[in-house]
């Protein structure tokens, strides 16, 4: 008896939690059915049902060149994220297992970094992007988004690095293992899933950023973001095509989302929820 | 371990880090707070001059300046009740026992991953469109007129793409911090003679408190920045009536070429932040040890 | 060969002496454990020998050669972890294998001793796994192997069974004594149970505060404790202690008599008292006593013990079996 209570009150869980994920997931599902959809279905009216139909995807290659944002994306994500990689890795590792009476202090001053408004700067940064030359380029806004994400970066890291716990390094050490051997035998292949998961995250943000994308660019080193944003104007893309472009933009770094949930947490949270 | 050598190689490992952010931090806002006292128009470079507070007198008197405040806070504030207490419901719904909770779950994390200027597109053209959108074909529906939402209500209607936006955040967070609460201690309250609503009360939510004010200071570091959501949407407008602290900023630098008073803007940015700031690197630095 | 002689071996941390110096002479394949409460330094005392923390004074010697400046490594020993330290990313042939392939040992020799160490540890079915898929008791038994495979002079264990549940607790205890049998290499044994002490040391040296306060046999610390902390710290259910005119009566400060140095009578003796409480076991019966002074008595009696709560009874200390103690606690 109980046990029937119980499944009849599970199912109505259900039904409301499923009910709740649907329409918050409707308006990225719409977009997914209306890209498939030609451009007089698409203001046709509600319709959940598309024609399947690959042309505003092909349009959106022929008429928008679709391809090179995309490549930005990718190139300013990954080289962001791996710039920020290489100068966090040693920082956060010297701050986890050779702390100071200064290492808190240093690290609450780089979250501090994290919370400048970017307005603040836009002023003073545009102008330099002017007179160097890195208006425009990829280089520039590799270095921009790199500084914007380094403390989450070195945070992350951080807290990855302090939980590989003191008492295997000693191990190590009665085991015979030097310096080196600890590094490449023990702490590196502990510490790849924490940079691992950075990583992931890192790429995320750096795909999303779309402040100073649309600021320091305007077609050579424009990503997806500042593309999108260009569609604002009434001369735009039409629907079918929007959500064609919307879906692409968004579908690599959704999926990558999913898997990211957790480190999502850690990494926005600075560690505070766990 | 902790002989000189390692102490020095630590030092060295730090430094490139340490000394790329205290760039990335002073420099910046150095040059900001000089420009903020020249008269320094890029459509007249030539007539460069020193403004003394002039640039902060100016947003001080200028209404747009006001209206700018008052929609940053309506927005940071509204999105963060509808967010936390929607968040709080859907954390705690899905923490129930649910079929397909994984899914479930990845379905409400989704709108985080859709970068800002998708999110704001799919919203004005696929859902708020006074003709084609699906509101307007739910008013049809019901025989209703459609409202023409981002000429109307345009703040509300940035209010709700940035909130679906930020509700999965809030969410996930919450239901990471609602997993962590004992079991034992909601059945011990059970047997005390505890009822649902007060179980929650003196349960749930003091031990959510932690975890809300995180999501609280965190998103609204974020939400204080909203930029390209009123760029591709309402541009600002109608009038002001859209336009927060970022994108009167953003006016008046890039689209008037007033780089003093962009600068003032930004300074007052950053006091502003700094309140929000504070609190946060509390919370976090609380934790840290 | 593993004979180990600290000569006033101290530690400070900062201005915080923990160890204000240690003299002890460890022979070769003695089982000794360290035991004293928690915050006692012995911890801290094993890690010296260890070399995983520096001494701030005196000498360790391991046969007669002086490396108080040696690395970890390069003293011979091995030890055992309280959270067992093993290696998240590797198999448990991998751990085990670890220390031979620091010390670059030739393959076969590796392979030989690594079966070796798996027979003798009832891991050969493990060795491939992680030790995130082991049990709590297996994994255990991969940082002893760990230990094991490079032969060393002596095992260090820092409380390795605290993170066991009871049961499992006593066999790996039996393991342990067992290995150390197979093996006749000296082990060091630090701990916070007495009962842990007792079972398995060959000598037993009770720390307190960083000071040794007694060492010896664990038959010689039961019969004849140097002192009121070690005669307290030493049998279980603790001594019991009385002070006054029954300390008086054998010219004492204090007396202690074992729970089970009590004849219990329902009739007559020299100390009379209340039942609180009576724990029957079946083989031995527990009775808590409130004496009609005031002070809390635990007796032991053999087998069943007819008494329950609130009855009076009467307790008389075994002839021979009373410890004196003086003022400042040292056995008279």
């Amino acid at each position: 008896m109980a046990r029937a209570v119980k499944t009849r009150t599970r199912i109505g869980y259900s039904i409301a939690a499923w009910t709740v994920a649907l329409i918050i997931f409707f308006p990225i599902l719409y977009t997914v059915i209306t890209s498939f959809k030609s451009e007089q279905e698409a203001i046709a009216g509600f319709d959940l049902i598309p024609s399947l139909t690959l042309e505003s995807y092909k349009a959106v290659q022929t008429q928008n060149d679709y391809f090179r944002p995309f490549v930005n994306s990718v190139i300013l994500a990954l080289g962001s994220t791996v710039l920020a990689l290489i100068v966090a890795i040693p920082a956060a590792w010297a701050m986890a297992f050779s702390p100071t009476k200064r290492t808190k202090d240093i690290l609450m001053w780089m979250l501090s970094t994290k919370m400048m408004p970017a307005v603040a700067v836009l002023v003073p940064i545009y102008l330099i992007f002017l007179r160097t030359g890195l208006m425009d380029t990829r280089t520039g806004l590799v270095i921009i988004l790199m500084l914007m994400n380094l403390p989450i970066v070195i945070w992350m890291l951080y807290t990855y690095f302090r939980e590989i716990p003191g008492e295997i390094l000693e191990a190590a050490r009665m085991d015979g293992a030097s310096l080196r051997d600890e590094i490449v035998h023990v702490l590196t292949p502990m510490a790849i899933p924490g940079i691992a998961s950075t990583m992931l995250l890192n790429v995320i943000l750096a795909w999303n950023e779309a402040f100073w994308t649309i600021q320091l660019t305007t077609t050579n080193a424009a990503p997806l973001s500042a593309f999108i944003a260009s569609f604002s104007s009434p001369q735009g893309l039409f629907w079918a095509k929007l959500s064609a472009a919307s879906t692409m933009a968004i579908a690599p770094i959704l999926i990558m989302g999913w898997f990211s949930q957790k480190q999502l947490v850690r990494g926005l949270t600075f560690g505070a929820v766990k | 371990m902790a002989t000189r050598q390692t102490q020095s190689l630590a030092r060295l490992m730090r430094a490139p880090a340490i000394i790329l952010l205290l760039i990335w931090m002073l420099v910046p806002l150095g040059m900001t707070l000089y420009y903020s006292f020249l008269n320094y128009n890029l459509l007249n470079p030539t007539g460069t001059s020193w403004a003394g507070w002039f640039n902060y007198r100016y947003f001080y008197t200028d209404p747009a300046f006001f209206e700018a405040v008052g929609n940053t806070l309506v927005l940071v504030l509204g999105v963060l009740t509808i967010t936390v207490v929607l968040g709080t419901a859907i954390a705690m719904l899905i923490d129930k026992p649910i079929f397909g909770q994984g899914i479930v779950r990845i379905l409400i994390i989704s709108p985080f991953f859709v970068m800002p200027p998708v999110a704001a597109l799919i919203w004005k053209n696929m859902i708020m469109h006074p003709s084609y959108g699906v509101f307007a074909d739910l008013a049809k529906f019901f025989g209703q007129a459609p409202i023409d939402w981002f000429a109307q209500y345009p703040l509300t209607s940035i209010i709700i793409i940035v909130a679906w936006q930020w509700l999965p955040f809030a969410t996930l967070i919450l239901l990471t911090a609602l997993q962590s609460l004992d079991g034992e201690q909601m059945e011990a309250a059970e047997m005390d003679g505890a009822g649902a609503v007060s179980r929650f009360i003196h349960l749930t939510l003091p031990h959510l408190a932690r975890a809300m004010t995180v999501v609280i200071l965190i998103q609204t570091i974020f939400l204080l920045g909203i930029y390209a959501e009123i760029l591709v949407t309402t541009n600002g407008g109608p009038g002001n009536a859209s336009t927060n602290l970022t994108y009167l900023i953003y006016r008046a630098a890039r689209l008037n070429f007033d780089i003093g008073g962009a600068a003032a803007g930004g300074i007052i940015a950053v006091i502003l932040a700094n309140f929000v700031a504070i609190f946060l690197m509390r919370a976090v630095g609380r934790n840290l040890d | 060969m593993g004979s180990i002689t600290l000569r006033n071996v101290r530690k400070a941390f900062g201005d915080v002496e923990v160890i204000p110096g240690v003299d002890l002479d460890i022979q070769d394949g003695e089982f000794v454990v360290f035991v004293g409460p928690s915050g006692c330094g012995k911890s801290t005392l094993l890690r010296l020998i260890a070399g995983l923390e520096d001494v701030s004074g005196g000498q360790i010697m391991i046969d007669g050669q002086d490396v108080t400046e040696h690395a970890p490594a390069r003293r011979g020993l091995a030890m055992v972890f309280q959270s067992y330290a093993l290696y998240p990313h590797m198999s448990v042939r991998k751990n085990i294998t670890f220390p031979l392939k620091m010390a670059r040992m030739d393959q076969d020799e590796q392979t030989r001793r690594v079966e070796h160490a798996a027979k003798i540890l009832n891991l050969t079915d493990y060795l491939d796994r992680k030790p995130g898929q082991l049990s709590g008791g297996q994994r255990q038994r991969v940082a002893i192997g760990r230990a094991i495979v490079r032969e060393p002079s002596a095992f260090l264990f820092d409380e390795p069974l605290s993170n066991l549940d009871a049961a499992l607790r006593v066999g790996m205890r039996v393991e342990i004594s067992e290995l150390h049998k197979k093996l006749a290499t000296t082990m060091i044994y630090v701990t916070h149970d007495q009962v842990e002490a007792m079972t398995m040391a060959d000598k037993i040296v009770v720390l307190r505060a960083g000071r040794v306060e007694q060492v010896g046999s664990p038959l010689e610390l039961y019969r004849s404790p140097a002192n009121r902390f070690v005669a307290g710290f030493i049998g279980s259910p603790n001594m019991n202690f009385l002070e006054g005119q029954a300390a008086a009566d054998h010219g004492a400060h204090a007396i202690g008599v074992r729970p089970e140095h009590f004849r219990m009578s329902l009739t007559e003796g020299s100390f009379a008292g209340t039942v609180g409480v009576a724990e029957h076991l079946g083989s031995d019966t527990f009775l808590h006593v409130d004496l009609d002074d005031g002070t809390h008595i635990v007796a032991r009696a053999e087998g069943e013990f007819a008494a329950r709560h609130g009855d009076r009874v009467w307790l008389t200390p075994e002839e021979g079996r009373v410890y004196r103690f003086d003022a400042e606690g040292l056995a008279i």
